[in-house]
């Protein structure tokens, strides 16, 4: 590890501030396409009405909601180019998997609505497989990293519960998103689902919470090592009580006037949140897990400032731009039109 | 058993010509969208709106099929050339993330108001989005062609203990072959968007559709087609020139020039041989390449010879070269002879009218042709005199680069099938759209609930 008290100026902040851009990325991806893909991984089989409005809740959104992924894997290219480069080599396979998932979940998008009647349930189970698939590589890869790549069976074991967990989040987003931007019956099964989900969701952070600190002795130490960090217990008690209050209103749904349909939805997003923060401090300030720290594998100071100058101006107008997409399609989910 | 080199350079070969085959589309057909948009008078059934209408839905889907075929390029890097990112990873980074930062989000975003939004914004916002696709795009090719073109001549960085340090990034973006390279790029866009407009309104009108917005859509793509074809042979002209000057060998090998000579001939077709080092069965013009390459029928031109184990292979770049020019030349004469119908008859022909239907997709052989030249015409370098393609490859068992070839190659191949099939049913679709004999003055409302 780099001894930080040797680094001065730029050279210290520059990755300091890239590795937070970094996390701001795939935050946002995991929150917004984690959405899409759990709405892909609960279409129905039974009705091609609800599949159509389902789709059409992510419809306007779908695409920009994949390029914070671009982003997030584009900074780690761009600021860390050693760990990009380690990281992928490690995750060949599974990351074969994602695109491939990707790739038929963004294509069916298009094709179901444009390819002969009798192809449409294929494109959704396309749809929905492309989802799964997706969804459960990036679990996977996840727990790979935790496991800082060894090639183990309780790797591949801890992988495997993560891929689970990565999914039971996203599908938990996805059904909160429909009881946000859906009504009448499918809204009733999507508090259905999200009410399931959140369980999932509970015994997943649960899992993984208690397997990893006996799996890695790095986040041992992070979690238990110094009698400070017992503040650090208040994320998962937090978790538990958000989950608490999605269930409880996810018990008597609904309500009249469609009162409160934003509170699972806003809940998802403070829990992927906090499982968030408790990832970067177990695992800052490595990039990777043990390996390479953010200082070890970053850029050359010149190239940082370049991007950094174009981040500051652009990063915010996407911001502003992306809120306007979503005033402007906010309420319920209207059939897709494209005129 | 093959290797991995060669393994990464097929999968990398596969998925940047899949993924280059819809962004050629999408680059100029957003302008044309935009164009569409402003003929548009902002109220009623208009015709410029019906063309608008059927050509943004075939939008939709290039740009999706170039969105997730984008996407596995950016991992690509990693997982088959870390040597690249590790080397150059100073230069190529900032450039890629500007792509990202000024133009995935800018499309992506707006897409969705383009797409869906008509109903929700004013016409004036709607056109807007039009215009912010169209030119995020464009941004996109920019970004990506600086890029590219940098690893093929770079300048503007220094080498520091093995990994280059920018020093100047207008250098480095305005490279010395950036600027022909873009625009030789953007007008082949136009001319692969161009034939395709054509090649589908073609068929609706063969198919019998009566409508005028297959017409208007038509002419527009004729006209356009026959000013963008000359502008693209003089541009490509002088992109050749500036090849000549800082990649010799490449025009070396592009002209099976397998020795230095003076006066040199320009070869309409032969069979290069490598054994050889001659071409056989070769039809010449005397001086014509020198007369080209360097404007004097006396000039002299830079063999093979002179790049000895350092210039590319000569088969593909000679013939891919002919064929991109083949094709340019079919456009030149089909989209004149258009114009020259236009001009006397008012209307195309049925023969012309088929042979558009055949050229639908003559863009793309001519676009993947071309940069087939090019980016052979690289090797051995992946970057230019600063690192070989064999020294960035990935350790990666090559089993594990089988693997995911194979996955790609089957997506590719039925999703280039799924994409051609779908674009001529949606144009046989909309001709039973609003068809007077059919009386079903619902089918439209049914197309568009369905969302077609």
């Amino acid at each position: 590890m780099t001894d930080i008290s040797n680094l001065t100026g730029e050279a210290f902040w520059l990755p300091v501030i890239f590795i937070g851009l970094m996390g701001l990325a795939l935050f946002m991806y995991a929150i917004l396409d984690g959405y899409d893909l759990g709405v892909g991984i609960l279409l129905p089989r039974d009705s091609e009405a609800q599949r159509d409005t389902m789709i059409a809740s992510i419809g306007p959104f779908w695409d920009a909601n994949e390029t914070w992924l671009v982003l997030g894997i584009g900074i780690l290219l761009i600021a860390f180019p050693l760990a990009h480069s380690t990281i992928l080599f490690h995750l060949y396979i599974p990351v074969t998997l994602m695109l491939a998932g990707l790739i038929l979940r963004g294509v069916a998008f298009d094709f179901r609505a444009k390819s002969p009647e009798h192809h449409k349930k294929l494109w959704d189970m396309t749809f929905r497989a492309g989802s799964l698939l997706a969804t459960l590589s990036q679990g996977f890869m996840l727990g790979l990293y935790v496991m800082e790549f060894e090639s183990t069976p309780a790797t591949y074991a801890f992988a495997a519960l993560s891929a689970i967990c990565v999914t039971a989040g996203y599908t938990f987003i996805g059904a909160a998103w429909l009881v946000l931007k859906t009504e009448g019956e499918l809204q009733l099964r999507a508090a259905w689902w999200a009410r399931l989900c959140c369980w999932l969701t509970a015994l997943g952070l649960v899992a993984v919470s208690v397997v990893n600190p006996f799996v890695s002795e790095m986040i041992f130490d992070k979690w238990f090592g110094n009698p400070m960090v017992i503040i650090l217990w208040v994320i998962p008690v937090f978790c538990f009580v958000l989950l608490f209050i999605v269930d409880r209103y996810l018990k008597r749904f609904p309500y009249p006037n469609d009162f409160g349909c934003w509170i699972p939805f806003t809940c998802a997003i403070m829990i992927f949140l906090l499982s968030f923060i408790g990832l970067a401090y177990s695992f800052y300030p490595y990039v990777v897990p043990n390996r390479l720290d953010i200082w070890q594998a970053a850029s050359a100071p010149e190239s940082l400032k370049f991007i950094l100058v174009g981040t500051v101006i652009v990063l915010p107008t996407i911001l502003a731009y992306t809120f306007f997409a979503y005033r402007v399609f906010r309420g319920k989910a209207t059939q897709l039109k494209y005129y | 058993m093959l290797e991995t080199l060669i393994l990464s350079r097929i999968q990398f070969a596969a998925n940047i010509s899949f993924h280059i085959l819809f962004p050629s589309i999408s680059i100029a057909l957003g302008w044309f969208l935009f164009y569409f948009k402003l003929r548009y008078k902002g109220e009623g059934d208009d015709v410029w709106m019906r063309a608008y209408r059927f050509w943004v839905k075939v939008f939709a889907l290039t740009f999706a099929m170039g969105v997730v075929s984008g996407i596995t390029m950016s991992f690509q890097f990693g997982t088959n050339w870390p040597g690249y990112m590790e080397t150059v990873g100073n230069i190529a980074g900032p450039l890629l993330g500007y792509e990202v930062l000024t133009a995935f989000f800018l499309e992506a975003t707006f897409l969705g108001i383009m797409l869906f939004g008509i109903n929700k914004v004013s016409n004036r916002t709607h056109t807007i989005a039009t215009f912010l696709v169209a030119f995020g795009t464009t941004m996109s090719a920019f970004w990506i062609i600086a890029l590219n073109s940098w690893m093929q001549t770079p300048t503007g960085f220094e080498m520091r203990d093995g990994k280059a340090f920018p020093l100047d990034w207008f250098e480095i973006i305005f490279n010395p072959s950036m600027p022909y390279r873009l625009a030789h790029m953007l007008i082949a866009s136009g001319l692969t968007a161009a034939f395709l407009i054509a090649g589908l309104s073609a068929y609706r009108i063969l198919k019998k559709d009566h409508k005028p917005a297959p017409r208007l859509a038509l002419k527009t793509a004729v006209v356009a087609a026959a000013i963008l074809i000359p502008l693209q042979i003089f541009l490509g002209d002088m992109h050749g020139l500036n090849t000549l000057k800082h990649q010799p060998a490449k025009i070396a090998a592009m002209e099976a020039i397998w020795h230095t000579e003076k006066g040199a001939p320009l070869v309409l077709f032969a069979i290069p041989d490598k054994e050889t080092q001659s071409n056989k069965f070769a039809v010449e013009i005397p001086y014509g390449a020198s007369l080209i390459l360097t404007h004097h029928h006396d000039g002299e031109l830079k063999g093979l010879n002179e790049f000895e184990g350092k210039h590319p292979p000569v088969t593909p770049l000679f013939f891919g070269f002919r064929i991109m020019v083949g094709v340019g030349m079919l456009m030149l004469l089909t989209a004149w002879w258009g114009c020259w119908q236009y001009w006397r008859h008012n209307e195309i022909s049925p023969l012309l009218l088929k042979i558009y239907v055949g050229m639908t997709f003559s863009g793309w052989i001519a676009v993947l042709a071309g940069w087939y030249v090019t980016e052979i015409g690289r090797q051995p370098w992946l970057v230019t005199g600063v690192l070989t393609t064999a020294e960035a490859v990935t350790k990666t068992p090559p089993a594990n680069v089988g693997t995911s070839l194979a996955i790609y190659l089957t997506l590719y191949v039925v999703l280039l099938a799924a994409y051609i099939w779908t674009l001529f049913l949606m144009a046989y679709k909309s001709v039973l759209v609003d068809r007077p004999e059919e009386a079903l003055p619902t089918l439209q409302e049914e197309l568009v609930e369905k969302n077609l």
